[in-house]
């Protein structure tokens, strides 16, 4: 681990002058990826400015009738407040299908969505690793890519996003509120807040250095079935391989919302604008859903040891939609 | 009274009795200390150890002089300034005992021989300061060609001169080929089980401390015995200068029969500094550096008649091994003694990789063999539609089927039939595919265990004080096994003493030696020389009591001398022992004993441990995610001296045997010769979600002819067959037959019905 400074920033306005001092300088709030990644010196931060003491750890109702979730609220106390379990139930599953206990109860909103990537050639320094050194090389490529992406990956890269947390903010149309150095505050669409890697995959994200996470913003509840369902390797402590947030809402026969979003298969929570769409007005069938599967994973691209990501993903769209139109 | 009459205990037995661990407060209190947590005289400095970022080369450079600037940096070593050690020598020792003792030298050329290998050292006044300093080494390399895959490499197999353990690289009885041939019904098939890392709860970590010419070594050993050769070897110093302490240690698997890099430069770097080291390795570098199992290619073939009876049996193993320390999994042993057929074939064939040795990982042998040789097993019950206990017990064998002598005992058949009926197995459908629950197939599988029963030489030392108080000592270990509760339990049987009466002192090599924690003979072994060492007590007592004038016994016949219930009795006189003692051997009596490695019993009879596993699975069918519902494990391994701890016992190994079946797999690459997933969150072993209801049962069956208590060794049996038993259910739910293991969701998912969720609105 290479030597570091440390500030506690009991205000918003020391953190973000901390982060503005330094060029190198990393918030840290949970730090349950950040000081894995500082011990193995893939992140190696001169200055550490810790956020956990920002009052940024309430879940408050918005005007518009939504939820405004602090950056610091923990996942647990995210998973178990009661509107989001009875309001926005595939955030609250989705929550309590990552990680473990501990690590959830450390583990921060903001942090959360800021997580890097599993891949284990990122983890080794001596890898050729775009991401963590650009120029380098993808060991993945052509290498053990069994939990990589099959959807919006290039030849560059091709890790996932670990999240199960943002897979559901993100069917759930969430936006993530942030503030800069120069106190300018704006919302990003969560489906814009993680980068596709194209031929520079160090860059994850648009947030400017010293941009912090302040809250994650959910819009009013939307009628429907919620499920997240999450497929892995054991029952309990591992990321996923596919994973499923939908929300599907019938009226009669018909279906009336529908919505998914994929985890696992990229570098960022996915979503299929025309693959919902053509869900809506029809009857509840099997092949609808078929249909749906089908054109999400159109464009799929397998790197051998994830091809099986491709069928597997179109079968577990299928379950999470039939059983997220269930009704009685 | 004979020397030879044992002086009976007809009060309170211990042995059997489901005794609650005595050393389970102190670890429950973190008062018990193992070996990165011993504190020393003068003030500790930390090593940290750089490996090697390629699996084969040499280094051309390293450039030590950043990390040497760095603040509270006290030693840098390299193989430029590492003290000399011997060279490591041929691949293969000349006598199996040596693979434990040769020396294993540190840093001590500029070759590479597989990747992560240590290749600096930097010694800090603090962890971090070490840690971080490593990180400013700089290292150029000469970058050489290796071999790595296994499969791509099969040209180069080769025939060892012998398996681990000494077992015969071979074995050939009858005409398998033409038996084979002949044959109408058969299996021919090809398993492959993968890399595998033990990963023990406790990393490898050691502090050693010099005191003039004798250093001494807190580590985390299974065997000191092997540790001290092992350290003095690489020394060069009498190993009566190495002292070793092993108190406490958390899991070892095999992982920790032998000494390892951190041991080696702890030792090497506190004699340059004059200051106590302490090194761990971390939970990546215990995948290059810890050893693990090799990835092997098993080749089963079976013949039998129309009625399921087996006409041969041929088990060919292919197992990578590394270039420079040739390690023999003795994976096809067990296929000669488990069923009976005339014609039969067990070989065993290495190709040398540039990757780090294997080493012995819980059941070695058994452990990947069985995964292959039971499944077939099932293969073979499928095809010719005969249940898979039925078919097994049609091939119960009268005699050890290869060495023709007779089994010391062998309940196999009664574990499969008193499983079958605890278990459900009537309900099983011998159609896979069949059963199904909502979204779920269901499946019940089914394997044998089989696992030597072994009897190492071991000493012990026994002394009673004025206070009746009782010390055990023996440089045995306590793996997590629960080997202190055991031998208290064998003391307390032998003097008729409350357990709380016995102090057992283990793990520290100034103690009597003994075989240690491995091959699941711990208990046998301690045990025996335990319990030989409380009946020389006994007697010594006895004679005391005989000879002291003011003794109650004093010039009785010794002839029925019994110690119960606290008590010495001699004909109807009786004393409380603690003021026997007090009153004819105020200074305490202590005594030893020793028991002999099995000689005579081993050659005369085929001695084993049995069981059977049970296994019901559920498959989902839209995502082919495999989760266990319950599992009954059934064992035949003698007398069971504490039900409790044996259960446990037995209870991981079967969770072993889930993991090695669903999950564990070390990937290699075969591009750069490393173990891609090497860490907890993508090497995978079961959590407590995958592991529902485990149950286990103990047919007991004292074997006279294993030691002196009857019992068997039980710490690796219950890994054996485990995961095939899982494979069979698999199999029995889906149809599918995985042959590459582990069986993830990826390799079931094409052979599921396509028919997925269907759009359902009831």
């Amino acid at each position: 681990m290479k030597p570091f400074t440390y500030q506690r920033a009991g205000e918003l306005r020391e953190a973000l002058a901390g982060a503005a001092g330094t060029p190198s300088a990393k918030f840290i709030s949970g730090g349950t990826n950040l000081l894995d990644l500082m011990k193995l010196e893939i992140e190696r931060p001169a200055h550490l400015v810790d956020i956990n003491h920002l009052p940024f750890s309430g879940i408050e109702e918005t005007a518009e009738g939504g939820l405004r979730i602090g950056a610091q609220v923990r996942n647990s106390t995210l998973a178990a407040d009661p509107r989001i379990r009875s309001d926005y139930p595939v955030l609250a599953q989705a929550l309590l299908a990552g990680a473990s206990a501990q690590i959830r109860n450390k583990a921060s909103t903001g942090g959360n969505l800021l997580q890097r990537t599993r891949c284990y050639y990122f983890y080794d320094r001596n890898m050729p690793c775009n991401k963590r050194k650009p120029g380098s090389g993808c060991a993945a490529l052509h290498g053990f890519n069994r939990m990589h992406a099959v959807l919006g990956s290039s030849e560059a890269c091709i890790a996932v996003h670990p999240s199960d947390m943002a897979v559901a903010m993100t069917v759930l149309d969430a936006s993530v509120e942030t503030i800069d150095t120069e106190r300018v505050t704006r919302q990003i669409p969560i489906g814009d807040l993680h980068r596709l890697p194209g031929t520079t995959p160090d860059i994850e994200t648009p947030l400017k250095l010293g941009e912090m996470i302040t809250a994650v913003i959910l819009p009013p509840v939307q009628p429907g079935r919620h499920i997240y369902r999450k497929v892995r390797d054991r029952a309990s402590y591992a990321f996923a391989l596919v994973s499923v947030a939908a929300i599907v809402d019938v009226a009669g026969e018909t279906i009336t919302g529908a919505r998914f979003a994929l985890g696992g298969v990229a570098a960022k929570p996915w979503r299929t604008p025309e693959a919902e769409a053509i869900l809506l007005g029809e009857k509840v069938s099997t092949e609808v859903f078929q249909r749906a599967a089908e054109i999400a994973l159109a464009n799929a691209i397998g790197r051998g040891g994830n091809d099986f990501k491709i069928p597997l993903a179109k079968r577990t769209i299928q379950h999470a939609l039939a059983v997220a139109s269930q009704r009685g | 009274m004979s020397n030879s009459t044992p002086m009976a205990n007809t009060g309170k037995t211990w042995i059997g009795q489901p005794v609650d661990r005595v050393d389970g407060a102190l670890k429950v209190t973190g008062q018990a200390v193992y070996a990165y947590e011993h504190r020393a005289d003068d003030p500790v400095a930390y090593g940290y150890i750089l490996g090697a970022g390629i699996a084969r080369g040499r280094i051309s450079a390293i450039d030590t002089a950043q990390a040497e600037a760095m603040p509270g940096v006290l030693r840098v070593m390299t193989h430029k300034n590492a003290p000399a050690q011997p060279a490591f020598g041929p691949a293969v020792t000349p006598a199996v005992r040596e693979v434990f003792t040769r020396p294993r030298p540190v840093l001590s050329t500029d070759r590479v021989r597989y990747y992560d290998e240590p290749v600096a050292l930097v010694v800090a006044e603090t962890f971090e300061a070490a840690r971080g300093a490593a990180g400013l080494i700089a290292i150029e390399y000469e970058d050489e060609r290796g071999a790595y895959d296994l499969s791509r490499h099969l040209a180069d197999a080769y025939a060892p001169q012998r398996t681990n353990a000494g077992f015969q690289t071979d074995s050939l009885v009858g005409d398998f080929e033409a038996a084979f041939a002949d044959s109408d019904v058969k299996v021919d098939t090809i398993y492959t089980t993968p890399y595998e890392h033990h990963n023990p709860m406790e990393p490898h970590a050691t502090l050693a401390a010099w005191s003039g010419d004798e250093v001494t070594i807190y580590t985390s050993a299974q065997t000191l015995a092997n540790f001290q050769a092992g350290i003095a070897n690489t020394l060069q110093i009498p190993p009566d200068e190495v002292h070793l302490v092993s108190r406490f240690i958390g899991g070892g698997f095999g992982s920790k029969l032998i000494v390892h890099a951190d041991t080696i430069l702890a030792a090497l770097a506190a004699r340059e500094l004059q200051r106590p080291v302490k090194i761990a390795l971390t939970r990546q570098q215990m995948f290059a550096n810890a050893g693990h199992r090799a990835k092997m290619i098993q080749s089963v073939r079976l013949s039998a008649d129309r009625d399921g009876k087996l006409t041969g049996i041929a088990h060919d193993v292919c197992s990578a091994t590394s270039r420079f320390e040739e390690f023999c999994e003795q994976t096809a042993v067990f296929a000669r003694s488990l069923y009976a057929a005339p014609n039969r074939i067990t070989r065993h064939r290495l190709v040398g990789l540039d990757t780090n040795r294997g080493e012995w990982m819980r059941s070695p042998g058994e452990a990947p063999g069985m995964l292959a040789f039971e499944c077939a097993m099932d293969e073979l019950a499928d095809q010719i539609g005969n249940d898979p206990i039925e078919l097994r017990i049609r091939n119960e064998p009268e005699v050890d089927p290869e060495r023709n002598v007779p089994f010391s005992t062998r309940n196999l058949v009664a574990c499969m039939q008193e499983g079958a009926r605890r278990f459900g197995w009537e309900q099983r459908q011998a159609k896979p595919g069949t059963v199904r629950e909502g979204r779920k197939l269901i499946g019940l599988g089914m394997a044998a265990a089989i696992r030597p029963n072994y009897l190492g030489a071991s000493a012990a030392r026994i002394g009673i004080d004025g206070n009746g108080r009782v010390k055990v000592e023996l440089d045995m270990t306590d793996i997590g096994t629960g080997t202190y509760t055991i031998l208290a339990q064998i003391a307390a049987t032998s003097l008729g003493l409350p357990l709380s009466a016995i102090d057992v002192q283990l793990g520290d090599s100034h103690f009597p030696r003994t075989a240690g924690s491995g091959g699941s003979w711990g208990a046998a072994s301690a045990g025996s020389a335990v319990h030989n060492a409380c009946e020389a007590l006994k007697q010594k007592i006895a004679k005391v009591a005989q000879e002291v004038r003011g003794s109650p016994f004093f010039g009785l016949n010794l002839d029925g001398t019994e110690f119960r219930n606290g008590e010495i009795r001699i004909g109807d006189r009786s004393e409380n022992l603690a003021n026997l003692i007090k009153r004819v051997a105020p200074q305490g009596l202590d005594a030893r004993g020793a028991v002999e490695a099995a000689g005579e019993n081993y050659r005369n009879y085929s001695q084993h441990a049995y069981g059977a596993h049970f296994v019901e699975i559920e498959v989902d069918m839209d995502t082919a995610e495999i989760r266990i519902r319950r599992m009954l494990s059934v064992i035949g391994a003698g007398r069971i001296l504490n039900p409790k701890t044996a259960r446990s016992q037995i209870i991981g190994g079967m969770v072993w045997g889930i993991g090695a079946a669903l999950m564990e797999e070390s990937v290699l690459d075969p591009r750069y010769g490393h173990f891609v997933n090497h860490d907890l969150a993508e090497y995978h072993v079961p959590v407590n979600a995958d592991v529902p209801d485990l149950d286990v049962v103990f047919l007991e069956e004292p074997d006279s002819n294993a030691n002196v208590f009857g019992s068997k060794g039980i710490g690796e049996l219950g890994v054996c067959g485990a995961g095939a038993a899982v494979a069979n259910a698999i199999f029995n739910a889906t149809g599918v037959r995985v042959r590459e293991f582990p069986i993830t969701l990826d390799k079931v998912l094409p052979g599921l019905p396509i028919q997925i969720s269907r759009a359902n609105r009831s």
